[in-house]
């Protein structure tokens, strides 16, 4: 069967899942996806052409609810799992020049 | 004395008679974890201190005589559960330090009926994976064989309970995860109807499939824990808001009449002989206690591991691109740019599966390769229930085997990842199908579990627990524990 993910794709993927492009690891990368998709690929064994796909299995609506505060979390305590964090702010690298 | 396999229903009595109290019973396992979780790893985090704290709550409770059904009871959950301030990780090293604010709603349901956190149990990283082998923390080991896997992902769960390290455990289900290594340890494990109990605060795998449940020794005990986690919670916006009967009281309605669907498909290629066979006696324990076999077709169902592994990714895929590094998890060691503190952070926090199914998500949901892959994908989904939905017009209840075969050694499919995910096969489709389902021992096979699988329709857990506590009075696998001291 034909690998649907190559290198190049690959490196796009990588960039759209915000995860590092590893060239040490792509040869293991590849084939790890590709077998998967050759698993998936036993799908176009069934007749689909008039089923409308299923999202929620009970078929239900979401429930919406108020938009309204139900309760509070103190932020500091929030913070305290923050890697970085100080005077009520989050660091990042510097973004804008 | 107490014993480390004892039922919940067992230890509510010996409570309340004061034999034991909530004290000592919390200590007894306490000093249980400390002696055989080097061995077992089925454990991430202890915290005796909370545990203490609760037991000596409940020994006040039980002294005044407000006892609540579960007061004084020592379980344990599975480290995807949030409880506040309490190190949660997933199996992640992602969340090695990863505190919660809040405690996920089944969890706080649990302890507002009175039952003891003891600590929180190892699986899969993110309850990806059916052998525990991809926790950041190690793998936990199966008590009945400590080279061979426990199942996955509630592997740690699975382990502690059938070693006698807590009376009972939770587990999240999104592709057999409670049931498999309910099965692999000699387990009643059960998967609820999606939306029975409320995913809030529980870390999110896929959303669409992921349900929570109890991991017990017996089908009673099922009853008592799913009463305690089940019900509508408004924080969780696919939570049904359905009543919760109370499953422990009608375990004793008669079998007669009840039909079960024998699935032809569920004893396909695969399936070990021995195995098979177990299930097979099984079924006629079934027909003596009164049910009517019928053979029946999910012809779908052959194509349940294929759609599941486009829509578990790309759910997960979307959950997962919250840990950023930013507001909690693990982050890198200085961060060039933005770019790099993203990638880096997620390259190192997440396990090579975790990366795999992230990257497999990401292609499903991708443009050009959508309709292909994710709506094809869903599009089977809905045959699958449509399989399910046709047969429950004959059927009350569907029987067949929870796994192909007994748990496997540690590190046997750890080169064949596809040889592992069919491990799920005959699990899978109750979650793309959003059914209840529900594995209890059944026999063994050199030394090992076996599990029998029973899915049911909609809401119909009381069905599944009523079977299983009759099979369980007729037999006895599941009093059988392992030799662990």
């Amino acid at each position: 069967m034909t690998e649907l993910v190559d290198e190049q794709l690959l490196k796009d993927l990588a960039i759209l899942a915000q995860l590092p492009f590893e060239p040490e690891q792509v040869s293991s990368t590849l084939s790890a996806i590709n077998e998967v998709l050759e698993l998936v690929a036993r799908l176009e064994d069934a007749e689909t052409a008039s089923v409308l796909p299923l999202a929620h299995p009970l078929e239900r609506q979401q429930i919406l609810r108020e938009d309204a505060v139900t309760e509070n979390i103190d932020r500091n305590q929030l913070s305290q799992n923050a890697p970085s964090f100080e005077d009520g702010l989050y660091f990042v690298p510097k973004v804008i020049e | 004395m107490t014993h480390p396999f004892s039922t919940l229903t067992q230890l509510q009595t010996q409570l309340r008679e004061r034999s034991i109290s909530a004290t000592e019973l919390t200590q007894f396992y306490l000093d249980r974890i400390a002696q055989l979780n080097p061995m077992l790893n089925c454990y991430i985090t202890v915290d005796n201190e909370r545990a203490l704290d609760q037991a000596r709550a409940a020994d006040q409770q039980l002294a005044q005589g407000s006892a609540a059904p579960l007061t004084g009871i020592p379980i344990s959950q599975k480290d995807i559960f949030c409880i506040e301030d309490q190190i949660t990780t997933a199996g992640s090293k992602m969340l090695a330090n990863f505190r919660p604010p809040y405690t996920a709603t089944s969890a706080s349901q649990l302890e507002q009926a009175g039952a003891i956190t003891l600590g929180k149990t190892n699986m899969d990283e993110f309850a990806m994976g059916s052998s525990n082998e991809t926790s950041y923390y190690g793998p936990a080991k199966n008590p009945w064989d400590l080279l061979r896997i426990p199942g996955g992902s509630s592997g740690g769960s699975a382990a502690a309970v059938a070693a006698g390290l807590c009376a009972a455990s939770t587990g999240t289900d999104t592709g057999g995860s409670i049931r498999q290594p309910a099965a692999m340890c000699g387990l009643t494990g059960l998967k609820p109807t999606y939306g029975r109990i409320s995913r809030w605060g529980m870390i999110a795998f896929a959303s669409s499939l992921d349900q929570a449940g109890p991991m017990t020794h017996t089908a009673e005990d099922a009853a008592l824990m799913l009463e305690h986690m089940a019900g509508y919670d408004p924080k969780d916006a696919t939570s049904l808001d359905e009543p919760v009967p109370e499953y422990s009281q009608n375990l004793n309605q008669p079998m007669a009449g009840l039909r079960i669907g024998v699935c032809r498909q569920f004893f396909s290629e695969g399936l070990e002989g021995a195995v098979e066979q177990s299930i097979r006696e099984a079924l006629k324990t079934f027909e003596h206690l009164g049910a009517t076999l019928i053979d029946i077709d999910l012809p779908h169902t052959p194509l349940s591991v294929s759609a599941y592994y486009v829509i578990a990714p790309a759910e997960c895929s979307a959950n997962l691109s919250r840990f950023d590094g930013i507001r909690f998890g693990h982050r890198c060691d200085d961060p060039t740019d933005l770019q790099d503190l993203y990638q880096r952070s997620r390259g190192e926090g997440f396990g090579n599966e975790v990366k795999k199914r992230i990257l497999v998500g990401t292609f499903a949901l991708s443009a050009g390769y959508y309709d292909a892959f994710y709506r094809k994908a869903q599009q089977v989904r809905r045959l699958i229930k449509n399989d399910f939905v046709e047969a429950f017009d004959h059927v009350d209840l569907i029987v067949g085997p929870t796994a192909p075969t007994p748990a496997f050694q540690l590190g046997e499919k750890l080169d064949n990842p596809v040889d592992m995910y069919l491990q799920d096969i005959f699990t899978i489709s109750a979650n793309l199908a959003g059914l209840p389902a529900m594995s209890i021992p059944a026999g063994q096979v050199r030394g090992l579990p076996v599990g029998l699988q029973l899915i049911g329709n909609y809401l119909q857990e009381g069905t599944l627990l009523r079977a299983g506590h009759q099979f369980q009075q007729a037999t006895d696998w599941h009093q059988l524990a392992p030799e662990i001291e």
